[in-house]
């Protein structure tokens, strides 16, 4: 029974880093069309705004509260810049920007060898996040993990909220609908594809915060998330938020359940082999987008 | 849809791209070995200067660690060329990143006998690099000196091991582990060749002493999600963990390793492959208590020491620890002048034949060449992580240990290989 609990908490661990990671892709990649090859390098630099902060502040409780904004920014401005200045030109050709962003994605990674140096770094948790929770007879619960929890839950919301309340989350929706009704109904389209570019990679920026919590920053970390990022994105159904959230739980406890019975690489097998079976049952994905655009 | 059927296409360009860029570097591997039976491989020793080539992880995984060697060697040849050089000739280094990917090793090695005709090549950290260029080093007859431990049951004709070899550090640290009670073990490593070999001889010395193997987990190099091996080391109802995970895994394994509430107090980790640098860059709240297995700390006693701690931290910062790979790397230029000088040439056979018995006062204690298998005496050593980021040496093996890479003369290790 405690094995279960613990087992079944690391996954739903596990699928909060997927999920913050695939939420900016879930906008970008599922309701753009644009396979963001950069969007690991947004969480580098998030990890790294993190870092910088922690030197020149001493606490690391504040330096995280302060890195979660600055990150949002300062990733979701690199990827607004990389919307405006090449993306932009792509938009009907969607295996460009996979080259194009893949291009990108080496010139940030080799950019930030250049500021930060070679060697990986790490910032020390906040007190509060170094400890768990424990609940009795063996069962503990990881703090800097439920942080993370809380904080891809938190992301979540909002991005619901955003979507579903706001003037700016109809129009996106209207132009992931049908972009050529929306830009003659008076929708200036490329000013929402920038600010959807914009939540998108600040959001990759807040999982690189996370991410600090529970490894070591360097320039290529991106790249180990990436892969697993898209996955969520693709199995959940391209562009719905519904099904990146299940599936990233759902592949995070697949995952962890997997490594507990069998090995690390073993596991990694088993998930991609059960991955490929489910898109030959329901290519779409868990859930689909139903649009009345013709593309 | 759409989006599936795009990206598998972007992967088959991805896919024969990359193809394409091995059959090309394939090509290059052959011109290259063409060259090598003409003087194009040969080291050049003409000049007033020699040509050495130093080979580290200036990037990637690794750097974290191999930086590190990188500026101890670059240390002992400036250190050497004040002093007058090797045979009256100046050292000049030549750096070359192997950026933690073991095709990269190879190709920058063969850069370096071909094309700078180093005399001498001085780096590799991890077993599968080194088992990358190895077979370079042997084609173009070229020395490499290795600073690093590993996992023994290995001899290269071309390669000095100046690192410690499992009966050198392994075996005495289990030793240790069987003195203090602590015979359950869980066995925690990356999935590489070092790992897997020591674990092997992990379970073969376990089963000839009477110690148990609760568990072994792998993660991949560079992994850094250790929550569920983590959970399983904490269910298993080990004593001890022996931990052979390499690179900044170890940060995650760590962080996570706290998180779960273990100490060093209610299950100690032995750990192999971090060192005092290590230990600074992944914080010294997660590691204080924990055991490591080495041949050198920064507190090791002797006067070598004091001048080997205050030369490279005058060179690179005062707060900068030194540690057993640096260390190994530092000795190994001086190990390489003196076989030279002994020899009286930079020809590699004559280098070769000069190396055993050359002795050294070392930072580490006194250590010695063999030539038969080109290793060195070395003394164990294991330590404990202190609250100021050091380690404190607990138990040392007295005297230089004579290596045996093969474990013959353990009779447990018969049937490893």
């Amino acid at each position: 029974m405690t094995v279960i609990l613990n087992q079944s908490f690391t996954g739903i661990s596990i699928g909060a880093v997927l999920l913050l990671i695939a939420l900016g892709l879930t906008l970008t990649f599922g309701q753009m069309g644009v396979i963001n090859m950069a969007h690991g390098e947004f969480i580098m630099a998030g990890a790294y705004t993190t870092y910088v902060l922690q030197k020149s502040i001493s606490s690391a409780g504040v330096s995280l509260l302060v890195a979660l904004p600055l990150a949002f920014l300062v990733a979701g401005a690199m990827g607004a810049l990389l919307e405006w200045l090449l993306i932009r030109r792509l938009y009907t050709r969607p295996l460009d920007t996979l080259l194009v962003t893949w291009g990108v994605s080496l010139m940030l990674q080799q950019l930030a060898r250049d500021i930060f140096g070679a060697p990986n770094v790490q910032t020390s948790a906040p007190d509060l996040l170094t400890g768990n929770i424990s609940l009795g007879g063996g069962i503990t619960f990881a703090n800097s993990r439920l942080f993370i929890l809380g904080l891809a839950l938190l992301c979540v919301l909002g991005l619901t909220l955003i979507l579903r309340l706001t003037p700016l989350g109809r129009r996106i929706r209207a132009v992931v609908q049908n972009r050529d009704l929306a830009e003659v109904s008076g929708i200036a389209t490329g000013q929402v594809d920038r600010i959807t570019f914009f939540i998108g990679s600040g959001l990759a920026g807040v999982a690189g915060v996370a991410l600090t919590l529970v490894g070591p920053i360097g320039p290529t970390m991106g790249t180990n998330y990436i892969v697993d990022a898209f996955l969520v994105v693709v199995v959940g159904g391209i562009g719905r938020l519904k099904g990146s959230v299940i599936t990233a739980f759902a592949l995070g406890v697949l995952q962890s359940v997997l490594e507990y019975s069998t090995t690390v690489s073993v596991a990694k097998v088993i998930v991609l082999v059960a991955i490929v079976a489910f898109l030959q049952w329901r290519p779409q994905g868990l859930y689909t987008l139903r649009t009345r655009s013709l593309a | 849809m759409s989006g599936l059927s795009i990206s598998r296409r972007g992967l088959l360009t991805g896919i024969s791209a990359v193809g394409a860029s091995a059959a090309l570097s394939a090509c290059g591997a052959k011109t290259g070995s063409d060259t090598s039976s003409a003087a194009g491989a040969k080291a050049d020793t003409s000049g007033d200067t020699v040509k050495v080539g130093l080979l580290n992880s200036l990037s990637g995984t690794m750097a974290i660690s191999e930086v590190t060697v990188h500026n101890a060697l670059l240390l002992a040849v400036k250190e050497i060329n004040a002093a007058g050089g090797v045979l009256g000739k100046k050292l000049k280094p030549i750096s070359q990143d192997g950026a933690s990917d073991w095709p990269t090793f190879a190709e920058k090695a063969e850069a370096l006998i071909t094309d700078d005709k180093v005399a001498a090549t001085f780096g590799c950290w991890t077993s599968a690099s080194r088992k990358a260029v190895k077979p370079v080093f042997e084609r173009y007859k070229s020395p490499l000196f290795y600073p690093v431990q590993y996992e023994g049951l290995e001899e290269s004709p071309y390669i000095f091991y100046i690192g410690a070899t499992t009966n050198q550090q392994i075996v005495p640290a289990l030793d240790y582990l069987k003195k203090q009670g602590l015979t359950k073990l869980y066995l925690v490593g990356s999935d590489y060749v070092f790992p897997r070999t020591a674990n092997k001889i992990i379970r073969a010395y376990a089963k000839a002493n009477g110690m148990e193997i609760k568990g072994e987990d792998y993660a991949p190099l560079g992994s850094t999600e250790f929550s569920t091996i983590v959970n399983k080391v904490k269910d298993a109802g080990a004593d001890a963990v022996f931990n052979t995970l390499n690179g900044d895994s170890n940060v995650a394994f760590f962080k996570e390793y706290k998180s779960a509430g273990l100490t060093a107090k209610s299950l100690p980790v032995l750990s192999v492959s971090i060192a005092e640098e290590e230990v600074k860059s992944i914080g010294t709240q997660y590691l204080e208590g924990q055991l490591t297995a080495w041949n050198y700390y920064q507190t090791t006693p002797g006067a070598a020491n004091t001048k080997f701690v205050a030369a490279y931290q005058a060179a690179y910062g005062k707060d900068k620890p030194t540690s057993d790979p640096m260390e190994a790397a530092y000795i190994s230029v001086y190990l390489w002048k003196d076989m030279v000088e002994k020899a009286g040439s930079f020809d590699i056979a004559k280098v070769k034949a000069a190396s055993d018995g050359i002795e050294l006062d070392a930072p580490e204690g006194k250590v010695t060449v063999d030539g038969a298998s080109q290793h060195v005496y070395k003394t164990a050593r294991i330590g404990r992580v202190g609250a100021d980021g050091l380690i404190e040496e607990v138990w040392n093996s007295g005297k230089p240990i004579k290596p045996d890479p093969y474990l013959k003369g353990y009779s447990w290790a018969s049937g490893l290989s």
